[in-house]
C-alpha cells in the first residue's frame, strides 16, 4: 500500500512532501545587529530570535527562551539569506536537448545535494537557489527551487517543497543552434523559436478541450468514447496556461523579449520573468508592465554576439523603469559574491543599498513566487539570515555565518577546510580544475553530443 | 513663455539623473591633451603616503609637480575638493584589446597554430578601438599586461595604456615571452584523462620545453660567434629571453608545477615572472625562496580542488605575500577587466589588506614588470595616468570622476554609459507616439 502512496505522490509531481519531516529547524537568538530587513528597512543593534525556523520576534534586548542559543552579532550586518534566481549548482545534468519542447522534464529529478558548490553558496550568503534546467531548448524543463541545508544525503531535504512551479524557456541563439543548425528542425531562426512556442500553446489548448469534451462525455448514458492519451509535455504547457506555473525566459536580445511579451498576451499568461536579459533595459517599459520582471546579471557582456550591445546599467534601467528586477550568477563562482554582484547597481546606476539589497532577496523572491516565506527578515518568515562583517555592498564585505531555517550551515570560524559530504569511490583522487570558471557556466551544459557537429564551437558559449 | 519655461524644467529633471552619474561626463568626446592641475585632493600616492589637501599639475604626460598651494600656470583648473586621487590601477595579465566577442572566432586573435610561436606579438594585434577598451579605463584600469595563450610559448605579451590610436601609442614599455608551463591540472569535468596519461603528457611537453630551449640556446651561441643563420623567427624571439633582453612569464598553476617550474628555473640565469598561480599558497615559501615574483588571479575564482576551502582563491595573494613573494594581482579576462579593483578588495578582505593590496595593482606590477620609474605611484616625474574618485575605488559605491592616461584626460564615456543615457527614460515609453 505504501508503495502506491509514493508511485501516485512521485506521479503527482509531489514527490516528497513524505521526507519533509526530516528537514531540520532551529532555534537562535542573534543578539546587537545591524539588522537589514530590506523590506522594514534597517534597525540599528536590535536582535532576532529565531524559533522552529521561524522568525518570531525583531527588536530589542529580547531574551533567550530556554534552550535557545544566543549568537552576538556586535558590530556585524544581518540580512536575510540571499536568494539565486539562475543558479545549476546541485544538479547532475543541465540539458535534456532532445526537443524543442521538453516540459515534461524536471530537475527535482536529478538534484545532488551533496554538491560542494551548495556548500560554496552558503559561504556566499545564498540560502535559496533557483536550480535551472539549461538554455538548449525553446520550452526546456521544470526547474526547481532549492533551499541550501548542506549536510544531507536526500534530495528531498533540499528542494523547497512549498514552492510553486517554475519552467525553462530559452529563446534566441541557443535553441537555434542546437535544433535549427544542429538537428535541422525548428526553430533555425528567431520566427522559428516564436512558431515553437505558439505552436505548442495552441496543441496544448487542443489537449485540454480534449480532455474536457471526454470528461464531458463520460458523465453521459451509454459513454464509450475512451479517454485521449495522456501526455505530460502538453498538459504541462496547460498547467503554464492555466497560471500554475512561472516562466523562466532565458533571453539576451530586445526583439526576442518583445516577441515573448507579444506571445504571452495573446494566450493571457502574466506569470513570466525573464533571466538574463541583456538587452531589457531596451523594453524595460513593457518588461515593467506585462511580465514579473528581469533577472539578470550585475555586469556580463561580449561573451557572446547578443550581448555585446548590452550595458552593466541594465540592473538600474530596469529598476528606475519599474521593472521587478533581480540579480543572479548563473555560475558556480559568481553565487558565492552575489552581495556584491548586487553592489555593483550603486556603480552602474546609483542605486540605494535597499534597491541593491532587494535584488538579491525579496525580489527574487517574488520572481519565485516564495515572497511570503523568505526574502526579508520579517515575522513569520522561514528563517533564512546571513552575518556579514562589513556592510553586504562593500567590496570587503565577509559573511561569517548563514542560516537556512534557524539551523546554521555555514560558519567561517569553525567549518573544517575539507566540506565534502561524500566522494564518490569512482572519483578521481584529488583532480585539479584549473580555469574552473570557464567550467562554472553550466547553461549548455549536456549539450556535447552535437560537439562534432559544430567542431567544438558549442564548448566556447555555456550562457 | 510658461511652457518653455515648463519644458525647460522638464529637461532640467531629465537630465538630473545623468548629471548626478559620476561616470556620465558628457563635456567632450575624445581624450583630451593638456596641462591640468587637479586641485586640493586627497592624494593616495602609494610609495609615499597619503597626501590631504594636496594639488597635482599634469604637463607633457608626466606628473611635474605634487604639493599644496600649486599656482595654475596656464592649466586648466579641476577642483578635486573632497575627492581622491590615486595612481593608474594597472592589471598584470589580460587578453584586452585581442578579443572582441569570445564566441565569435573572427575576433579572437590571442591564440595562433602551433605550440612554439613566441615571435606572435600581442601588439600587434591590439585592437585599439575595442569597446572593452573604453569599458575598461573609466574604472581607474588606465594599464594592462595583454598576454597571448595557447601551446608551449604563445607568443610576446605586452603592457600597454588604454589610451591611444595606435598600438604603438599605447604601448608602455615592457614586453616578455609568455610560456605555459606542462601543467598536470584538468580543464574541468569533461577533461577525463587518467593520472597517468596526464603525467606522461606532462613529462613529453616538459621533455619538449627543454629540446626547444636547447636550440634556442645553440641559435644564440651560433648567433653571438657570428655565424650566418636561415630565419627561425621563434629561435630568435626565445633567445632574447636566454640573453637576459626578455623576461619569461611563465604560467603556472597546480602545486607540484609550480615546484617542477621552479627547478626547471634553476640555473637558467633568466628574468622569469610566475602567472596564474592559483595553488600558490601550497608552495608559497618555495616561490619566496626562489625570489620569482607573482602575478596571481583571478582572484574571483573557484578553488582548484573540491576539497579546498571555499576562499583559496580569495586567499592565495595574501598567503603568498605573507610567505614573502611579490605579489601582482590580474583578473586574466577581457571585457571583465574593469573588476581588477573588486578582486583586489576581494584579496584585501581575505588577508592581503587594503595597503597591500593596492600596491598588487600599482606600484607592484609596475617594479615586476621593470617600469617603476613611471608607473605605479603618484609621484613627479612618472606618467601620468591618474584616477579620480569619489573614494576608495576598489568600493563599488565609489564613483571614478576623472581618469587621465598619458596626461590625456579621458572622456568618462563609453557604450555602456552611452546606453544608459538613451534608454533610463526611453521615448516614446510604452504607448507609441
Amino acid at each position: 500500500m505504501k508503495k502506491h502512496i509514493y508511485l501516485i505522490a512521485a506521479l503527482l509531481g509531489l514527490g516528497v512532501g513524505i521526507s519533509q519531516a526530516q528537514v531540520q529547524k532551529g532555534s537562535v537568538l542573534i543578539k546587537n545587529a545591524t539588522v537589514l530587513t530590506v523590506t522594514k528597512g534597517n534597525l540599528e543593534s536590535s536582535d532576532v530570535l529565531v524559533q522552529n525556523g521561524i522568525i518570531t520576534q525583531i527588536g530589542k534586548n529580547l531574551a533567550a527562551p530556554a534552550g535557545v542559543n544566543t549568537i552576538d552579532a556586535s558590530g556585524k550586518y544581518l540580512m536575510p539569506g540571499i536568494i539565486d534566481a539562475h543558479s545549476h549548482v546541485g544538479l547532475d545534468v543541465v540539458n535534456e536537448a532532445s526537443a524543442p519542447i521538453t516540459s515534461e522534464i524536471r530537475m527535482k529529478d536529478v538534484v545532488n545535494p551533496t554538491e560542494i558548490g551548495i556548500y560554496r553558496a552558503l559561504a556566499g550568503g545564498v540560502t535559496v537557489s533557483h536550480a535551472m534546467h539549461g538554455s538548449a531548448n525553446v520550452v526546456g524543463g521544470q526547474n526547481a527551487t532549492l533551499k541550501h541545508r548542506w549536510g544531507s544525503m536526500d534530495p528531498a531535504d533540499i528542494i523547497m517543497q512549498d514552492a510553486p512551479r517554475t519552467i525553462k524557456f530559452a529563446l534566441g541563439e541557443n535553441p537555434t543552434r542546437v535544433h535549427g543548425r544542429g538537428n535541422g528542425i525548428q526553430p533555425r531562426s528567431r520566427m522559428g523559436v516564436e512558431a515553437v512556442i505558439r505552436n505548442g500553446f495552441n496543441e496544448a489548448i487542443q489537449y485540454k478541450k480534449a480532455w474536457e469534451t471526454y470528461q464531458f462525455a463520460k458523465n453521459q448514458k451509454g459513454n464509450t468514447t475512451p479517454p485521449p492519451a495522456y501526455n505530460e509535455r502538453l498538459q504541462t504547457l496547460v498547467d503554464i496556461l492555466d497560471g500554475k506555473i512561472i516562466i523562466h525566459c532565458h533571453s539576451y536580445r530586445a526583439d526576442e523579449i518583445y516577441m515573448l511579451i507579444n506571445v504571452i498576451k495573446d494566450f493571457n499568461i502574466k506569470k513570466v520573468v525573464f533571466q538574463h536579459t541583456n538587452e531589457g533595459f531596451k523594453v524595460a517599459p513593457e518588461i515593467a508592465e506585462y511580465t514579473m520582471g528581469a533577472s539578470v546579471f550585475a555586469d556580463w557582456w561580449a561573451y557572446k554576439m547578443e550581448v555585446y550591445y548590452s550595458t552593466a546599467f541594465n540592473a538600474a534601467i530596469l529598476q528606475k523603469n519599474g521593472a521587478l528586477t533581480s540579480i543572479n550568477s548563473d555560475s558556480a563562482e559568481l553565487i558565492r559574491h552575489l552581495y556584491h554582484e548586487a553592489a555593483k547597481t550603486q556603480r552602474y546606476g546609483g542605486l540605494t543599498d535597499e534597491e541593491a539589497l532587494a535584488m538579491i532577496t525579496i525580489n527574487p523572491a517574488k520572481q519565485l513566487g516564495i515572497e511570503d516565506k523568505v526574502g526579508s527578515i520579517e515575522v513569520g518568515k522561514q528563517a533564512d539570515l546571513v552575518i556579514f562583517e562589513g556592510h553586504p555592498l562593500s567590496s570587503y564585505a565577509v559573511p561569517q555565518m548563514t542560516f537556512v531555517d534557524g539551523v546554521k550551515y555555514f560558519d567561517i570560524k569553525k567549518d573544517n577546510n575539507d566540506q565534502r559530504q561524500w566522494v564518490a569511490a569512482t572519483e578521481m583522487v584529488e583532480p585539479i580544475f584549473l580555469r574552473a570558471n570557464e567550467e562554472a557556466h553550466r547553461c549548455m551544459q549536456d549539450v556535447d553530443a552535437y560537439f562534432e557537429a559544430f567542431q567544438g564551437a558549442f564548448l566556447k558559449e555555456k550562457h | 513663455m510658461n511652457r518653455m519655461y515648463k519644458t525647460f524644467c522638464a529637461l532640467l529633471l531629465a537630465l538630473l539623473p545623468v548629471v548626478a552619474m559620476a561616470q556620465i561626463d558628457g563635456e567632450f568626446v575624445k581624450p583630451r591633451n593638456g596641462k591640468f592641475l587637479l586641485k586640493n585632493a586627497t592624494v593616495v600616492t602609494v610609495t609615499k603616503g597619503t597626501l590631504a589637501n594636496t594639488s597635482v599639475l599634469l604637463e607633457n604626460g608626466k606628473i611635474s609637480k605634487v604639493g599644496t598651494n600649486l599656482s595654475s600656470d596656464g592649466a586648466e583648473v579641476i577642483d578635486c575638493t573632497g575627492l581622491f586621487i590615486y595612481p593608474g590601477i594597472i592589471d598584470g595579465g589580460t587578453r584586452l584589446g585581442l578579443v572582441e566577442v569570445s564566441s565569435v572566432p573572427e575576433t579572437v586573435d590571442y591564440a595562433d597554430v602551433g605550440n612554439v610561436t613566441p615571435n606572435m606579438q600581442a601588439l600587434t594585434t591590439v585592437n585599439p578601438n575595442s569597446e572593452a577598451i573604453g569599458v575598461t579605463r573609466v574604472s581607474g584600469v588606465t594599464t594592462v599586461l595583454t598576454v597571448p595563450s595557447g601551446g608551449l610559448f604563445p607568443g610576446t605579451a605586452a603592457l600597454i595604456n588604454l589610451n591611444g590610436y595606435t598600438p604603438d601609442q599605447m604601448y608602455g614599455g615592457f614586453k616578455a615571452v609568455a610560456m605555459i608551463f606542462p601543467n598536470s591540472g584538468r580543464r574541468g569535468r569533461f577533461d577525463r584523462r587518467s593520472d597517468e596519461d596526464i603525467k606522461k603528457e606532462g613529462e613529453k611537453a616538459l621533455k619538449d620545453a627543454n629540446d626547444i630551449w636547447d636550440n634556442a640556446k645553440s641559435y644564440l651561441e651560433l648567433k653571438k660567434s657570428g655565424a650566418t643563420l636561415a630565419y627561425f623567427p621563434e629561435m630568435e624571439q626565445l633567445s632574447k629571453v636566454i640573453s637576459g633582453e626578455l623576461p619569461l612569464l611563465i604560467e603556472v598553476n597546480a602545486a607540484s608545477d609550480i615546484q617542477q617550474a621552479i627547478k626547471w628555473v634553476e640555473g637558467k640565469n633568466i628574468k622569469v615572472i610566475f602567472t596564474g598561480v592559483a595553488e600558490g599558497w601550497r608552495v608559497a615559501e618555495q616561490i619566496a625562496k626562489a625570489k620569482i615574483p607573482v602575478v596571481t588571479g583571478p582572484i574571483q575564482d573557484l578553488p582548484t580542488r573540491g576539497s579546498d576551502r571555499y576562499d583559496t582563491p580569495y586567499a592565495n595573494a595574501g598567503m603568498l605575500a605573507k610567505a614573502g613573494v611579490k605579489v601582482a594581482l590580474r583578473t586574466d579576462e577581457e571585457e571583465n577587466v574593469r573588476n581588477l579593483p573588486f578582486h583586489a578588495a576581494f584579496a584585501a578582505a581575505y588577508g592581503l589588506g587594503k595597503e597591500e593590496a593596492l600596491k598588487a595593482v600599482t606600484i607592484n606590477p609596475a617594479e615586476i614588470f621593470g617600469v617603476a620609474d613611471q608607473y605605479g605611484s603618484v609621484e613627479v616625474g612618472k606618467r601620468a595616468n591618474l584616477v579620480v574618485s569619489t573614494g576608495d575605488p576598489f568600493e563599488t559605491r565609489s564613483q571614478i570622476i576623472h581618469v587621465f592616461i598619458d596626461g590625456y584626460r579621458i572622456p568618462m564615456s563609453n557604450r555602456h554609459i552611452r546606453l544608459y543615457q538613451e534608454f533610463l527614460e526611453r521615448s516614446p515609453g510604452l504607448k507609441s507616439n
